[in-house]
């Protein structure tokens, strides 16, 4: 490894931490879709800064190559978030839903109230 | 307490459908003197709203596309809001026979949830080839779910009682076939009575059934997948007494 990859991989983990605690920070990212990220970015760090610890896992888990558990990592890492979003979408699906049927039934009641109410005070609008 | 009719509310969902809706809502008044007629315009980009409004109906406008399990719950909603015991479903292009409804409503009688069905010796409604042997198949799995003999599940012609709403108004899907084979498997698995009546139907206003036998498999998998997800979802206990909602 030479010093320039070691800089990057360091470099790579620090600004996608960067990134996501500074959305954090200004309420552009809630805590529970950044849980995977911070996750994510903290392992890419921990291996960026120590890269043996990376050899050391593929061998506890019996993987030979141990960049395959990077990207075996990786991977599954982008599979939980895309789960959650799935089952986030679909919350918000019922939650539109239940909406966009609310306002019907108040559209109808303000129908009738409207209606009710020009017909109690037929000469009372101008 | 026999069911009235005049706890009973008409509910006509209705998506594009100007040129039928009107004539469908003045018919249903015609033959059911003073009964309630709610239509629930599921997003349309036409004119429905205004001709049923000009039948003689109450329109609830959705602001989008819901789907039928969506214009269907705003009925069920609105019907346990404002008293009715009774909610009927009639489709709004006119397939479905008014005459039929006080059948339907005096089957309530005795179950929770009364589906007119189309191939129960009544009527000249005749569906063929792969669409047919998928319907027969979801009968036969459907029927056992219910605990009655089923022959139409996928009639949008029901009735259903108090019970029935109340459940419905809370867990009426939406899903794509949502609203006639997982509705039946939630109310069976609350433990509502369901039983089926023979009604006429007459040809769609607009079209015949596809009988494209590819369309026709696409259909059986999709009904497969609704049901057997219907079947493993925790049911959803009907609570008596109170409303739900």
């Amino acid at each position: 490894m030479t010093v320039a990859s070691y800089i990057f991989g360091v470099a790579s983990a620090v600004l996608t931490l960067v990134v996501v605690i500074e959305m954090l920070r200004r309420r552009r990212l809630r805590e529970r879709h950044a849980v995977w990220w911070l996750v994510a970015g903290t392992l890419a760090l921990i291996i960026g800064v120590f890269p043996p610890v990376l050899v050391w896992a593929a061998s506890l888990v019996g993987v030979a190559v141990p960049l395959n558990l990077v990207f075996f990592v990786s991977v599954a890492v982008l599979f939980l978030v895309c789960i959650q979003h799935s089952a986030e979408l679909t919350s918000l699906e019922a939650k539109t839903r239940t909406l966009a049927e609310t306002t019907a039934l108040q559209d109808l009641r303000i129908q009738a109230l409207e209606k009710a109410l020009a017909e109690s005070a037929p000469k009372g609008r101008r | 307490m026999t069911p009235s009719l005049n706890s009973t509310l008409i509910v006509m969902p209705a998506l594009n459908e100007e040129e039928s809706v009107r004539g469908v809502v003045e018919e249903v008044l015609a033959t059911l003197p003073g009964i309630a007629v709610l239509v629930v315009d599921d997003g349309s980009t036409d004119a429905t709203s205004a001709e049923a409004l000009a039948g003689g109906a109450l329109v609830a406008k959705l602001p989008f596309n819901l789907g039928v399990g969506g214009a269907m719950r705003v009925g069920f909603r609105y019907a346990l809001d404002h008293g009715f015991d009774n909610v009927v479903q009639v489709d709004s292009d006119g397939q479905h026979d008014p005459a039929s409804v006080r059948a339907l409503v005096a089957g309530l009688e005795h179950a929770d949830l009364v589906i007119g069905a189309r191939f129960a010796g009544e009527g000249d409604y005749i569906v063929r080839g792969p669409r047919r042997w998928a319907m027969v198949v979801l009968s036969k799995f459907l029927s056992v779910t219910a605990h009655t003999t089923l022959t139409d599940t996928t009639s949008g012609f029901k009735a259903s009682g108090p019970r029935a709403v109340r459940l419905f108004a809370v867990h009426y899907p939406a899903e794509y076939l949502g609203d006639t084979i997982e509705s039946l498997v939630i109310a069976a698995r609350a433990k509502c009575v369901i039983q089926q009546i023979p009604v006429s139907m007459r040809a769609r206003a607009g079209g015949r059934p596809s009988h494209n036998p590819l369309k026709a498999a696409a259909y059986l998998g999709r009904a497969s997948m609704a049901l057997l997800f219907a079947l493993v979802r925790p049911p959803v206990p009907l609570h008596e007494g109170t409303p739900v909602a």
